[in-house]
This record gives C-alpha cells, sequence and structure tokens, in this order.
C-alpha cells in the first residue's frame, strides 16, 4: 500500500531515456520531487538540463522511462493515450514561450478552445472565455487574431486559455523567454497572482534567473539531476 | 456541430488554396452530376406510359433493316393508326463537321408529326417530287437554303448505283415546330425513301425501322407486344419501343456509353484524389505544431483524427454540393436540347454523389488525419 502524500505532485525516482539506434540517451536520472499545492515552483538550469522533459512528464505530455508520476493522486505515468488527453483536459493548463495560439483564431476563439472539450453551450464557452481574458486584462482584445496582438498580449491569451477550464496545474514553459524584460515581468506577475489569489499550482520551467525569482521556490538542475539535493526556497 | 468554427477557420487559412481546391472539386462534381445524367439516360429504359408513336426496329441492332414488306403487317395490327418509315442516309453536306440528321422517309412521314408545320403546297411538292427534300428551318437558316435550291449530300454507306458518291436533292418544303421546345427538331432533313431505295446499290427493299402512330396511347403496351409477337421466330424478329428510347439507342450506336463515362469520370475523381490529397495533406503537416497543441490542450488522438476528416469532408462537401447543383442546371440545358426531357440529375445521382464526396473526403483526409492522430506531442512541439 503506496503511503498517502500531501503533494499535488510527486515525482519518485523518474528516469527518462530515448533510443537512438543502438545508443541510450539518459536525459533524467532518477528524479525525486514533491511539489504542493498552491506551490509556485521554477525549474531552472541550462539547456539540454531536462527541464522541459520533467515539466513534460508532470504535464501529462510523455511518459518516464522508469518510475512514477502522480498528480493530485492519479498516477498519470500509468494512464493510457486517451485518459491521458482526458486528464490534461480537466487538471492542466499549459503556457508555452511562443503562446503556441492557433493563428487563424480570434483571442476569444483561442481561449475558448479547452472548453471544446467539455459540454458547456456555445453561450456558456464564450462567457467563460471573455472572463478569462478579462482576468488577463485583455477583455477589450476578444476579437483581435493573434497577429494583431504584441507579444505580451499574445501570452496572456495563452494564459487566459490555459485557466479557462479551471485546472489545478499550470505548466509554463519558458513563458517570457520571447518578452522583454518589462512585458516579462507583467506575465509573471499576472503567473504570481494566479498563484496567489487564485490558488494554482505553477510549474515554471525558465532559464531567466529573473523570472525565477517570482517563484516562491526553486529548483536546478543540470545533466538530468537535481543539482542540490536540499531545495532552496525564497519568496519574490 | 461545435467544431464547425473550427474546420472553417482552418479551411479559411489559406484562402487561395481552399478556393482552388474547392473549385477542381466543383468542377469534378459537375461533370459527374452531366456524365452520370447521360449514363442514366442511355441505361433507363423509357417507360410505354402513355406514349402515342411507337418505333419498331430490328431485334438484332439498330443498323439490322427491316422488310418493306412489314409495312402492311403492321398496319393490320389492331390499335395501328398509321405507319411510316425511315431510313438513316448519314450524308455529308460539303464538309464533315457540317453534320446534320438526314433521313429517307416514306411521303406520309410527316402525317404523324403534328408537331411540324409544313405549308400545303410545300407538301404537295414533296409527294410530286421524287428528288424532293424538305429541311427544318433551323438547318435551312443554317446553310442559308430556299426553296428550289439543289442539296448535294455525299454519301458515307449508300452510294448511288449511278457510280457517283453524290446524290442530289431538290429542296421543296422548309418545316418549322410548332412549339419553340420542337425547335431542336429542326435540325434534320428528310428525303422520298422512293428515290432512295431505287438509287442505291445495296438494301433495297427494307427500311431502316416503322413509326408507328396508335389510335389510344394506353394501349402503348398492348400494341408493343402485339408487334414484336407477330414478328417472333420470323426472319426479322423486331423491337418496339419509345421514340426517347429509340433515340437514345441510335446513339449508343457510338460505344458503351456506359463504359465512356465510367472511365471519364473514373479518371477525373483519380485527379481530383491526387489533388486534394496533395493539399489536404500539405495544410495538415503545415499545422503539425497546431494539432500538437490540441492535443496538449487535451484533444484526443481519435479527436484530432476526426478534426481533420471533419475539414476533408467539409472541403469535398462544399465543392461537390455547388458542382452538382451547377450540373442540374447544365443537364436540363442539355436536356432542353432533347425532346421529352431525356437527362436529368436523378435522387440516384444525388445519394451516388454523396457518397462518392465521402469516399472522397476519407480518401484524401485519411492519410493526414492519421498521421495527426499519431502525432507525438512532444516531438512535435519540439519541432516547432
Amino acid at each position: 500500500m503506496e503511503e498517502a502524500s500531501p503533494n499535488l505532485v510527486t515525482i519518485r525516482n523518474v528516469t527518462k531515456y530515448y533510443e537512438r539506434g543502438k545508443q541510450r540517451i539518459e536525459v533524467l536520472h532518477g528524479i525525486d520531487i514533491g511539489i504542493a499545492k498552491g506551490e509556485f515552483l521554477a525549474l531552472m538550469g541550462p539547456s539540454g538540463s531536462g527541464k522541459t522533459t520533467l515539466l513534460n512528464l508532470i504535464g501529462g505530455l510523455d511518459k518516464p522511462s522508469t518510475g512514477s508520476v502522480e498528480v493530485a493522486g492519479t498516477r498519470i505515468d500509468q494512464l493510457g493515450s486517451g485518459e491521458l488527453a482526458k486528464w490534461r483536459a480537466a487538471n492542466v493548463g499549459f503556457v508555452f514561450q511562443f503562446y503556441n495560439l492557433l493563428p487563424m483564431l480570434s483571442a476569444r476563439k483561442n481561449v475558448e478552445l479547452p472548453l471544446l472539450l467539455t459540454k458547456l453551450s456555445s453561450a456558456e464557452r464564450k462567457r467563460n472565455a471573455e472572463i478569462a481574458l478579462h482576468l488577463v486584462n485583455l477583455g477589450d482584445r476578444a476579437a483581435h487574431k493573434p497577429k494583431e496582438l504584441s507579444g505580451g498580449q499574445a501570452q496572456r491569451v495563452a494564459i487566459a486559455r490555459a485557466i479557462v477550464s479551471d485546472p489545478t496545474l499550470l505548466i509554463c514553459d519558458e513563458p517570457t523567454g520571447d518578452l522583454d524584460r518589462h512585458t516579462a515581468d507583467e506575465i509573471l506577475g499576472l503567473l504570481q497572482e494566479l498563484n496567489r489569489l487564485h490558488g494554482k499550482t505553477i510549474i515554471m520551467v525558465t532559464h531567466d534567473p529573473k523570472a525565477a525569482e517570482f517563484a516562491a521556490r526553486r529548483l536546478q538542475l543540470d545533466k538530468g539531476a537535481l543539482v542540490n539535493a536540499v531545495e532552496s526556497r525564497s519568496e519574490a | 456541430m461545435k467544431y464547425l468554427p473550427l474546420l472553417w477557420a482552418n479551411l479559411l487559412r489559406k484562402k487561395t488554396r481552399t478556393i482552388l481546391t474547392i473549385l477542381s472539386v466543383i468542377v469534378a462534381f459537375l461533370l459527374f452530376g452531366m456524365l452520370d445524367a447521360v449514363r442514366v439516360a442511355f441505361s433507363v429504359r423509357d417507360s410505354l406510359e402513355g406514349a402515342s408513336r411507337l418505333v419498331v426496329s430490328s431485334r438484332l441492332s439498330i443498323i439490322q433493316p427491316l422488310p418493306y414488306a412489314d409495312l402492311q403487317q403492321i398496319q393490320r395490327i389492331d390499335g395501328v393508326e398509321a405507319v411510316v418509315y425511315a431510313n438513316w442516309f448519314g450524308g455529308i453536306y460539303q464538309d464533315r463537321k457540317n453534320f446534320f440528321a438526314n433521313f429517307a422517309v416514306s411521303q406520309n412521314y410527316l402525317d404523324i408529326y403534328p408537331e411540324f408545320i409544313l405549308p400545303k403546297e410545300q407538301e404537295q411538292a414533296f409527294l410530286t417530287t421524287r428528288t424532293g427534300a424538305v429541311v427544318g428551318e433551323n438547318l435551312a437558316n443554317r446553310f442559308g437554303w430556299k426553296l428550289g435550291d439543289k442539296i448535294p449530300l455525299e454519301a458515307t454507306i449508300f452510294p448511288h448505283k449511278n457510280g457517283s458518291n453524290t446524290w442530289t436533292f431538290d429542296l421543296v418544303g422548309i418545316f418549322k415546330a410548332r412549339e419553340a421546345r420542337d425547335r431542336n427538331q429542326e435540325d434534320q432533313m428528310l428525303f422520298r425513301y422512293d428515290y432512295f431505295d431505287e438509287g442505291r446499290t445495296f438494301g433495297n427493299g427494307t427500311v431502316g425501322w416503322y413509326v408507328v402512330k396508335i389510335a389510344d396511347p394506353e394501349r402503348a403496351a398492348e400494341i408493343t407486344q402485339a408487334i414484336d409477337s407477330f414478328f417472333a421466330n420470323s426472319a426479322a424478329e423486331t423491337k418496339t419501343q419509345t421514340e426517347k428510347q429509340f433515340a437514345l439507342d441510335f446513339v449508343k450506336q457510338m460505344g458503351d456509353i456506359g463504359l465512356i463515362v465510367t472511365s471519364i469520370m473514373g479518371a477525373v475523381f483519380f485527379t481530383i484524389l491526387l489533388l486534394t490529397g496533395n493539399t489536404m495533406s500539405q495544410a495538415v503537416r503545415e499545422r503539425i505544431p497546431e494539432l500538437a497543441v490540441l492535443k496538449t490542450l487535451g484533444f484526443s488522438n481519435q479527436r484530432v483524427l476526426w478534426l481533420v476528416l471533419g475539414e476533408s469532408l467539409l472541403l469535398v462537401i462544399l465543392g461537390g454540393m455547388v458542382g452538382l447543383l451547377l450540373s442540374m442546371f447544365g443537364v436540363n440545358a442539355l436536356s432542353a436540347a432533347f425532346r421529352g426531357g431525356v437527362f436529368k440529375v436523378d435522387i440516384n445521382s444525388w445519394l451516388t454523389g454523396v457518397g462518392l464526396m465521402v469516399l472522397l473526403a476519407v480518401g484524401v483526409g485519411l492519410p493526414p488525419a492519421l498521421r495527426a492522430m499519431r502525432l507525438r506531442i512532444v516531438d512535435a512541439l519540439v519541432a516547432h
């Protein structure tokens, strides 16, 4: 019988490797992490350190080669692809470095996308998307297409899309990597607000130390392993 | 339905490409509708119901003549009001491209065609002039013929026994259609059978077909049966049918219409399959990162497969429906050229068309849809 965990995310002895012909490339080696509900965690490390791979495992985009990934009591490494898709839709919001909005849809329609997987009516989807856009201060840009938005605005739309279905966990992969300092700080401030005021658990990958300062806790990865066994905590 | 705006937005992403693809699908289904109407017209037997005229030809083949002696026997069959006869001549006026129908006919031929108006004195001239010919007004206008003109036709089947290939006729009458819908029937030339029969080098004493006027159209089926039964087991068995069916069989001599039409449609759809398939594959290839994003958001593999297939279906159904609608207009125009509305896009053509649309959509959509379904999110996002 497994021990009950107080964490929202529990990663135990996770390894991840890829086969390239006869060669096995191990990108994560025996990672153990616990992330509490409502935490804002920054995963830092140089390129190739495995931070995005780890983020993909937590977000259910990939599966570990060995070890377990448990999120909110669900062993997501044991879910089939269909169940995993449903689980992602219900539990995780994703924010990418390059926003990854669908260019032919308006901001509102982009935000509505996750809601297409729910039983909400068209009017309810529209209303929820507008609320999410208001929450990121973009209520007046609902009809704009991504190409008509600045980088910061596009990222706000991406955040609105990530939170519209009210997920427990927000996964952010270099959310400010394509933004200038000022805009980046605004986005990070918004994430911090979502964490503090709305209780969202946020896991953010970044190699920008200034961005990491917005997180309540920082973990350093290098060559597929946590550098410090003792996790350092800091308040922004 | 909730995915329709998403599918529509994807189609409109590259408007020019989508419009061109839809246009090619429209053309394909326009051709399908028209060709299928032709195929159906040549494969469906015309109903005898209400027919006031029947055509009696050889049971063996439309080009096999019947004995002239059959005339009196047909006239004696109960319910037959009048019998006329004709023989295809196939003459060429000056140049092959000047094609028009020309027949040797009995002198009373126009008596059973009240839809044509021939002035009395011209009718009389036809009866008294062995080399006389009457033509429809359209044909006269086309070649600038007027009464009294001599019209030479080059024989393609029947050389003249005088050794010449040229038959010369005196234009003694110009008939007009009573109704506008019959104007297309004015493109023919009729001349006297006795002049033709005496002058030809073979086949004398035979006619191509008989046209029977019946007193009671309600008895068409019965009289048809009576005529064919009468000549059953004779040296020249007959096939009696409606004029429309006879005309269709006449055209069928050119070849297997069904095979020709199916071959053309097959080639068209194969080309469309390649063209549209390439477009769909390209469109999906360009959107791989976006499909990965949809999967990230929780769209399952199957849902992504259906989205791509739905897009393909929308594209083909849109073009196909417009094409079939346009074909209805085209077929109506074609039908107007054939008396009695021979061609039409019927419910079966629509159902076959919709079936083809679905097949085409699956054919062009399935390979990219499978690719999208199998897409690994992590790989696609890294590639982006």
